[in-house]
């Protein structure tokens, strides 16, 4: 009883997302009604698992009140590093896949460090990671990336486990882990004490929480989330100097479309996550209307001022009020 | 004499869930009239109504005989209402005169004309007596009373004709409460009506004229102060009799040992403090604002730690650089401003009730955690279940919701900062009384409270500061003149050999 009551109260306080998801799957249908048949469908759920995974880590990020704008040059670096240190060799795969997973913590620290120690705004910490992440993969490369990836490194990404009727991609059941993943940790004391630190920092810091920790935690995730959806990007789209490319955008607007406060203190890993859905439906629906897919950069952007202006309404409301709460 | 204001049968919900129903409420020219009820009981919503902040669902509301009706608070303060909520509406980094002149600034040949905008203020401020505050000081720099005369001051720039204040008095210093009272009573000179909301008693039957009392978000009667006794106010405002305010002292039982020890600490506020706090008692700090009370409060929680001098709890000298050290040796503080270092608004009740458990692994255990719902309704929180926001509870059961929050980590030493602000007669009663025995369980309880008589009737010891130093210590139940004289310094401590013990 208690339970369904909070799911519903849950579903409300993030309601608009899943209507929209729901919309779009609804718009898809009627223009290609083959489109839910299951290969296809489990080939759209291939496709948006690495965002889904991505938001997941751009959700505890921005939950404890910061931004991580490194992520899609991280993914993009975590490519080209795979390829280059792999280099078509099947027995290095799994050695690679952990030097990734330290560099993508190295990173997640770093930004983490450089935003709670030297009190740089995450925003302007992130850019710079962006930039010199960027500007070591062109050095690195030269700007046409070498090596090549093992199968075994592309098999996340490719392929899945055959059923009579479908093929169930790997990447979804990894993208349905982190996602369980997420959620779990949300309900564990690190994850109560990350969403007071996006609230009200100095409550948390007076009832003696790790405000800095935690933070600096979030970004670790994100450089987590970042180094898996490098490996499964890798697999699905293959080596370029271009991977990743402008995909933080992407992952914050849809965690900013799942209602995710920007600011911190609000929103679930729930629907963050489907608010990465969301979006790549949104994308899908675009190719089945035959939309140019130059026109996504400006749907972003629309959703994303749409989204936070929404947030704002919703929340000048209650602020006006509380302004106005007196004792 | 026609009313000002006729409110008739308001009602409001909020979500389906009703805050005030069939409320009605007659305010006269130039009457100081209080609005008295529980924590929850809807006052503030009644005044933000009255605001222009909420609209009512149902019921009308007269002004001078017009009807009117509020969508905006800019409306309402056309209409010659304005409101002083505890947390103003000034802008910080603009001066008294530009932010009482905000938006209808003097000018001459287009320009603004500073001159004529500082002399009106003083001007205005003249009037209302006030004597030590320059219209050229910046309003982010000036103490709490002084804000709020620079927002009466404001409201008057308006024209106002009636003032509506909801606990004015919460954040002020005895001192200034009584600067507070003279305004009020030149506000009543001059014709202008002041709506009163407080849960200090002493201050309805000193200044108001009527009573308005609501219950439950009903109205139980409006009454003339010189027709109710404080007694029967606090039976029909709580609905049962409330026979001592304070507690009972633990009769002959001896404190038991040392739990808190301060020897000759100091920072750049304090200096020289030597206190003692046995497990069982309850030693208050009484002191002016600005006399170092809550510098020495976030000093031993490890804010603005101590840079000279020893701390020791239960024997153990301790340095307390960090409000989390401070956790883990066993010490609590309930922070004087609630909304800033208290509440996390947007997460649930449950939720801000738990995190010192949830931020400290030290503290942290399931035997706690199942005690909170104990706790909260040990405190006779009034909220919607323990999902509801923080946000959206009433002044005094936020309040209770920090109290809470600090008991719920079991402590061995507790500093309650001003703990009974924005807290109904009814709650105060109880928190007094848990307070009490939570020192007869073995708790050391140092209490910060700006009413003399709180720390009075509740404190086994009471130390007073002045200046930074503790001036004087007096025995609980000492008289306010007691108090006051080594407060203001013109008592002062008896040489250094006999203050130590
Ligand atoms: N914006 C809101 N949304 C939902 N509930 C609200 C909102 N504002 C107030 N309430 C509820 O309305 C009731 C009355 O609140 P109100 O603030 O008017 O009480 P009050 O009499 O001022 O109490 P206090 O003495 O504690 O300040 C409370 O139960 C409160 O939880
Ligand atoms: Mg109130």
């Amino acid at each position: 009883m208690t339970h369904v009551k909070r799911l519903g109260a849950a579903l409300q306080g993030a309601g608009t997302v899943f209507l929209l998801l729901a919309l779009v799957f609804a718009l898809i249908l009627a223009i290609n009604p083959g489109f839910f048949a299951a290969p296809s469908l489990m080939a759209f759920l291939k496709q948006a698992a690495p965002l889904v995974i991505l938001a997941a880590g751009q959700y505890f990020v921005i939950v404890s009140g910061n931004f991580d704008l490194s992520v899609g040059a991280l993914v993009g670096a975590q490519v080209v590093i795979a390829a280059r240190l792999i280099d078509g060799e099947e027995s290095r795969t799994v050695p690679v896949m952990l030097v990734m997973l330290a560099f993508g913590i190295g990173v997640g620290l770093i930004n983490g460090l450089i935003t709670t120690v030297l009190k740089v705004q995450s925003f302007i910490t992130t850019l710079g990671m962006l930039l010199v992440l960027y500007g070591a993969i062109r050095l690195w490369t030269g700007g046409a990336p070498t090596g090549a990836l093992s199968d075994a490194f592309r098999t996340p990404g490719r392929l899945g486990i055959q059923t009579p009727l479908f093929q169930i991609p790997w990447a979804l059941l990894i993208m349905i882990g982190v996602g369980a993943g997420a959620i779990a940790l949300m309900r564990t004391r690190f994850g109560r004490i990350l969403m007071a630190s996006g609230d009200n920092e100095l409550a948390a810091n007076r009832s003696g929480a790790r405000v800095d920790t935690v933070r600096t935690a979030a970004f670790v995730l994100s450089g987590v989330s970042a180094t898996i959806a490098g490996i499964l990007i890798g697999g699905f789209a293959g080596v370029s100097a271009q991977v990743g490319e402008g995909l933080e955008f992407t992952v914050i607007t849809a965690v900013v479309l799942g209602g995710v406060a920007l600011g911190g203190g609000r929103g679930t890993a729930l629907a963050a996550m489907a608010g990465a859905l969301a979006i790549e439906a949104l994308f899908t629906l675009f190719n089945q209307m035959a939309l140019p897919a130059t026109l996504r950069p400006a749907v972003q952007g629309v959703i994303i001022i749409a989204a936070v202006a929404y947030a704002a309404r919703r929340r000048i409301r209650p602020a006006l009020q509380s302004t106005a709460t007196p004792s | 004499m026609t009313a000002l204001l006729n409110m008739r049968g308001i009602d409001k919900a909020f979500l389906g869930v009703p805050v005030l129903s069939a409320v009605d409420l007659t305010v006269s020219r130039g009457e100081v009239h209080a609005l008295v009820g529980e924590n929850g009981a809807g006052k503030s919503t009644l005044m933000k109504i009255l605001a222009g902040v909420h609209t009512a669902d149902a019921g009308t509301i007269e002004l001078d005989g017009r009807a009117v009706s509020f969508t905006h608070p800019a409306a309402a303060q056309r209409a010659g209402i304005a409101s002083v909520f505890q947390e103003f509406n000034l802008l910080p980094e603009l001066t008294v005169a530009e932010n009482v002149h905000l938006g209808h600034e003097p000018r001459r040949r287009g320009a603004i004309d500073r001159r004529a905008m500082h002399e009106t203020t003083a001007a205005a401020l003249a009037d209302l007596g006030v004597a030590d505050l320059s219209p050229a000081a910046k309003v982010g720099s000036l103490s709490v009373a002084h804000q709020q005369i620079t927002e009466i001051a404001k409201a008057l720039s308006h024209g106002a004709d009636l003032i509506c204040m909801d606990e004015p008095t919460a954040a002020l210093a005895d001192a200034e409460v009584a600067l507070l009272y003279r305004l009020v009573q030149r506000l009543r000179e001059r014709g202008v009506a002041v709506l009163y909301v407080s849960h200090r008693l002493r201050e309805i039957f000193d200044l108001c004229d009527r009573i308005t009392i609501l219950k439950d978000g009903r109205l139980v009667e409006s009454v003339a102060t010189a027709d109710i006794t404080p007694d029967e106010l606090v039976t029909r405002m709580v609905g049962r009799r409330i026979e001592a305010q304070f507690p009972p002292r633990a009769a002959g039982t001896e404190p038991g040992e040392v739990r808190l020890r301060i020897d000759g600490c100091g920072n750049d506020y304090v200096d020289g403090i030597d206190l003692e706090v046995r497990a069982g008692e309850i030693v208050g700090l009484a002191g002016l604002q600005g006399s170092g009370r809550t510098e020495i409060a976030e000093a031993v929680f490890g804010i603005t730690p101590f840079t000279r001098g020893t701390v020791a709890v239960d024997g153990r000298p301790v340095r307390i650089t960090r409000p989390r050290k401070a956790i883990a040796a066993g010490i609590a503080l309930v922070t004087e401003d609630r909304k800033a270092q208290g509440l996390a608004l947007r997460q649930s009740v449950k939720a801000n009730a738990r995190m010192v458990l949830d931020a400290n692994a030290r503290v942290h255990s399931r035997r706690r955690l199942a005690r909170i719902d104990g706790i909260l309704s040990s405190l006779d929180l009034v909220a919607r279940g323990g999902d509801q926001e923080v946000q959206y509870l009433s002044g005094g059961n936020q309040q209770k919701v920090v109290v809470a929050k600090w008991l719920a980590a079991e402590p061995g030493v507790i500093v309650l900062d001003e703990p009974t602000r924005g807290i109904d007669v009814g709650a105060k009663h109880k928190l007094y009384a848990v307070i009490r025995s939570l020192a007869a369980e073995g708790l050391a309880v140092l209490l910060i409270a700006s009413e003399l008589i709180e720390v009075i009737g509740l404190a086994d010891r009471i130390a007073v500061l002045h200046d930074g130093r503790i001036a004087g210590e007096l025995p609980g139940g000492a008289s306010e003149q007691e108090v006051m004289a080594y407060a203001t310094g013109r008592r002062r401590p008896q040489s250094e050999g006999t203050q130590a013990e």
